[in-house]
């Protein structure tokens, strides 16, 4: 476990054991943004599956909301190097999502409200790695933080972590989204440090 | 005499030292989303982490990414149909010897 100093301020650097290298820890939740924040209200609020043929599945807010919910905590890295531990959230586990969704696609591209676009490869979607979040630390998730929902993967360094997220588009073949476009690393382990193209 | 597909890209060193050189936030960006021409400087920004995106004052649409890592940096331009660049009159590049 780290050990918090007195006087710590947030942007300090760590070596505890249980960072990733080079991340320092936070006790902030820092905002970053690609664009304007997008408001989405609740009843216009969708979630859409398109496998590699097309089909849709869909879910409203109240519709994923009796989804069962699954309460976790998880340490999230940015790549911008901070990372965060013991986050508490709220939401439904990609694997309940994907049940029926019949697929044999490898590959996702993750979509957002605003347009933001990432690449995860499914295995790292399933199996109790992802969630469709709507709640952090007991409240809902504010819109500056991806509210109403995002996409929660914390394997992963957190720009996979979509906020605004409205659907996950099946490919064949793995496509960089946005920031993987510009030069981040297509699949961006945080532990192999996997921040930017050839990495 | 030379023939361009003889050429590689350090032909292009000079106009690209040139261009480059220059204040770019004077450059003119058409945005590819909605056509409409906007002076760098005039783009909606946001970052500078994870990168900079400037955006279109009129659609909204990205105009520009730019990413920098330790060593590289990375200027998507995807958004922009071109970027026009003002030159003084009397520069004019200069051809192979
Ligand atoms: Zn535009």
């Amino acid at each position: 476990m780290s050990i918090i100093s007195p006087g710590f301020g947030g942007r300090r650097r760590s070596s505890a054991p249980d960072l990733p290298p080079g991340q320092y820890l936070t006790h902030d939740f820092p905002v970053l943004s690609a664009g304007p924040t997008p408001r989405i209200p609740l009843e216009r609020w969708s979630f859409t599956i398109t496998d590699e043929t097309g089909a849709r599945t869909s879910w409203s807010w109240d519709e994923l909301n009796a989804l069962p919910q699954e309460d976790f905590t998880v340490d999230i890295h940015c790549v911008t190097k901070w990372s965060k531990l013991g986050t508490t959230w709220r939401g439904v586990s990609l694997d309940t999502l994907f049940e029926n969704v019949e697929s044999t696609a490898d590959f996702t591209m993750v979509h957002s409200y605003g347009g933001y676009t990432t690449n995860v490869p499914l295995e790292d979607l399933l199996d109790g790695k992802a969630w469709i979040a709507h709640t952090f630390d007991g409240e809902p998730l504010h819109p500056e933080h991806g509210g109403p929902a995002r996409l929660v993967v914390p394997a992963l360094y957190f720009w996979k972590s979509a906020k605004w997220v409205n659907g996950i588009e099946m490919l064949q073949q793995d496509e960089p989204g946005f920031w993987e476009e510009a030069g981040y690393h297509m699949y961006g382990d945080p532990w192999r440090e996997q921040r930017y193209q050839g990495d | 005499m030379t023939t361009g597909f003889e050429l590689d890209g350090n032909a292009m060193a000079g106009d690209l030292r040139e261009i480059f050189a220059v204040d770019l936030t004077e450059a003119v960006a058409t945005c590819a989303g909605c056509g409409r021409p906007s002076a760098v400087a005039a783009l909606l920004v946001w970052g500078p982490a994870p990168g900079l995106v400037a955006r279109c004052p009129g659609c909204e649409d990205v105009v520009l990414r730019l990413v920098r890592a330790p060593g590289r940096a990375w200027l998507d331009v995807r958004g922009a149909v071109s970027l026009r660049i003002a030159l003084p009159e009397e520069s004019v590049a200069e051809g192979p010897a």
